[in-house]
């Protein structure tokens, strides 16, 4: 009787999680549907889900009008260069936190996390104005260096929550064996926290090569990733979905297919800690 | 041997270094329209005539504007051309933040441009903006369910005509509303119609001396009878309908009328697109009984020259090449002349090619009609005839459209938001110093 029980809930709680994963994943779904359709067929009523005659005109056109590589070989630079450049930063800072922490420890982390808070175009003008100074404007330097920093509190938490999990022994250890300090990061912490440190790496690229404001707005031609690409099909006069909706799945493909092969890390990492 | 290999190289190297100085290239911000996407399509045409190179930043309407007001206020310096309106054109021109387009060539004919565009897009008599494309607003409106409703739409119909009608096409079973206009909050979508709305109803945004006038019965009279005309015959949800919306409501023949964008006119009598592509009549924007002024706005989409840069001359050039009477002709010439971009210049309406395209005529009646130093039937200290040119208009009307829109939702009565947008307004417009 138990055990039909268990079995029972067991396939609601699965019915359960399938149909959340399909609510999250049908606007998704709606937009790689779309972008088969033609103008007309996008905003027809009752919409159209599969009986439609698919046609691949809509990519056929945002190819010819933009060059779709090199707005992807930005975002792969962007998303990738500041993630890499912030792991490097967070990983000692994190370290520092989590084995020699200080009497202000929880309230540097709650202050490197309320500089989230803050809205972005708030700190636009004075950004803005330091790129120019800088010669930094529409280069892709400058945008990896912004996004690290946006970033950042968001690595460090999370690598301080996997380094917290991991013994201080085995470090003092390492460390009774003659380790220097950079050799214990290296070779004995860096390994022991790679699964930590391999989710907070996808979960800040997907969130850097999603990034939006600062990627619009610091950007023209030469360093403008995908954002731009999908911002420029957008038009609030004139019924362009299908166009946007081929964009905007050309411009999710890559992280899409990125997240879906690496989605154990991402969920062992998410989850890391959270069950003693 | 390897001292020769050097000098080849460097020579090699100096000869690409000088290649690369000499070859221009210059900037374009500009939005996403179906004119400018156009326009980008035939760019080749220009390097190959004059060899200078364009690079375009196509972005949306809200988000270009946001972005090229950024780098004019900085002077960031990342655009050589900016695609800017008749709202921020006179601000700029007057803060010295654009280069005056004078000294144009002979062959550009800048006194052909339609007069209103002219004046929209100039501060004290100076043009600083070229524009690419004009628009006012007009009625579109379906023939087949105005004859079925008994009723002729006349070529100047009062608001009082356009409701019965409205009333009379309404037919809830079919879907059909007798009526479909924008409601949705911003000061470009809902907030342009409404304020047109009022202005045709006599009422002003603000009076001489800068008081804003939603206390006064002309902002009341005309905010209720929108209300309760849309009640009657407007589609459910119209709170949130703009520009895109509607269209797909009148394209798939859900609107008995449709007063919008005169550029509309070209998607709605498009088979490709309409269901309803034959069917389509045209009329100018009403009026209340008894005032002289119709909902009808004005509006271009022009190409200004930031100051400060590096390439006047070359954005100059594009300028007068992509606004030129030659540029019309090619696009003609190509795409047909239901396609050219309209609204910018005298000539194309002369011309008996353009005359035959069905909304042209009404499309020109209902810009000469709009006239921006004088928007509205009592007297303003502002120009603009949806939009008041001052700085604080953007922010200060998008809040006002908000509470309007709270209206048409049912979350509010229209006493309640014109109070509050008095109130709102009235603060702002003490805090900037008015």
């Amino acid at each position: 009787m138990a055990r039909a029980v268990t079995t029972r809930r067991k396939s609601l709680n699965t019915a359960l999680a399938w149909a959340v994963g399909l609510l999250i994943f049908f606007p998704i779904l709606w937009t790689i549907l779309t972008s088969f359709k033609t103008e007309a067929q996008a905003i027809a009523s009752p919409p159209l889900f599969l009986n439609f005659n698919w046609t691949l005109e809509n990519y056929a056109i945002v190819q010819e009008r933009s060059d779709y590589m090199r707005f992807l070989w930005n975002s792969v630079i962007i998303a990738g260069g500041s993630t890499i450049l912030g792991v490097i930063i967070a990983v000692p800072a994190a370290w520092a936190m989590a084995f020699v922490p200080s009497k202000r420890t929880k309230d540097i982390l709650l202050w490197m996390l309320s500089t989230k808070m803050l809205p972005a175009v708030g700190v636009l003008y004075p950004i803005y104005l330091l790129f120019i100074r800088l010669g930094l404007l529409d280069t892709r330097g400058g945008l990896v260096v912004v996004l690290m920093l946006i970033n950042l509190p968001i690595i460090v938490w999370m690598l301080y929550t996997y380094f917290r999990e991991i013994p201080g022994e085995i470090l003092e250890a390492a460390r009774m064996d003659g380790a220097t300090l950079k050799e214990e990061i290296l070779y004995v912490l860096t390994p022991m926290a790679i699964p930590g440190i391999a989710s907070t790496v996808l979960l800040n690229f997907i969130l850097a090569w999603n990034e939006a404001f600062w990627t619009l707005n610091l950007t023209a031609v030469d360093a403008a990733p995908l954002t731009a690409f999908i911002a420029s099909y957008s038009s609030p006069e004139g019924l362009f979905f299908a166009k946007l909706s081929a964009a905007s799945t050309m411009a999710i493909a890559p992280i899409l297919i990125l997240g879906w092969f690496s989605q154990k890390q991402l969920v062992r990492g998410l989850t890391f800690g959270a069950v003693k | 041997m390897y001292l020769k290999h050097a000098l080849r190289a460097a020579t090699a190297m100096t000869f690409v270094a000088t290649a690369a100085a000499h070859a221009q290239s210059i900037t374009i911000a500009t939005v996403n329209n179906g004119d400018m996407i156009r326009m980008q399509g035939y760019t080749d045409k220009f390097t190959e005539a004059t060899g200078i190179d364009v690079e375009w930043v196509t972005l949306e309407e809200n988000v270009l504007r946001q972005r090229v007001t950024t780098d004019i206020t900085t002077k960031g310096g990342q655009f050589d051309i900016m695609t800017i309106g008749m709202y921020e054109t006179p601000i700029w021109g007057a803060n010295g933040w654009l280069v005056p387009l004078d000294g144009m060539s002979a062959e550009y004919d800048v006194d052909d441009i339609l007069p209103a565009m002219a004046g929209g897009l100039s501060h004290e008599g100076t043009l600083y903006a070229a524009p690419f494309y004009g628009e006012s607003s007009m009625i579109m409106y379906r023939t087949d369910l105005m004859e079925a409703a008994g009723l002729e739409m006349p070529e100047a119909p009062t608001w009082q005509f356009v409701r019965e009608a409205a009333a009379a096409m309404t037919d809830r079973d079919n879907d059909i509303n007798g009526i479909c206009l924008r409601g949705k909050a911003g000061w470009g979508e809902g907030g342009a119609f409404i304020t047109v709305t009022g202005n045709s109803f006599g009422a002003r945004w603000f009076d001489e001396d800068w008081k804003p006038q939603f206390d006064q019965p002309e902002w009341k009279e005309a905010l209720t009878f929108f209300v309760d005309m849309m009640s009657e015959s407007g589609p459910a949800g119209y709170a949130t309908n703009g520009f895109n919306e509607n269209l797909s409501l009148f394209q798939q023949g859900k609107c008995g009328m449709w007063i919008d964008a005169t550029v509309a006119a070209s998607f709605v009598t498009n088979p490709d697109d309409s269901t309803v592509a034959d069917k389509v009549g045209f009329a100018l924007a009403p009026n209340s009984e008894g005032v002289d002024k119709r909902a009808n706005w004005l509006w271009a989409w022009a190409l200004a020259i930031p100051a400060g840069t590096q390439q006047e001359d070359a954005a100059k050039q594009f300028i007068e090449w992509a606004t030129s009477k030659d540029y019309i002709e090619l696009v003609a010439e190509n795409e047909g002349w239901a396609n050219v971009p309209p609204g910018a210049r005298t000539s194309l309406y002369e011309n008996p090619n353009y005359k035959e395209v069905p909304f042209a005529k009404m499309t020109l009646e209902s810009i000469l009609m709009a006239d921006p130093q004088n928007c509205c039937a009592q007297p303003t200290p502002y120009t603009g005839i949806q939009f008041v040119a001052i700085p604080e208009f953007a922010g200060i009307a998008t809040q006002v459209s908000q509470e309007f829109s709270a209206v048409y939702a049912g979350q509010q009565t229209v006493d309640e938001a014109l109070a509050k947008a008095q109130a709102f307004t009235a603060e702002e417009m003490e805090a900037a110093g008015y």
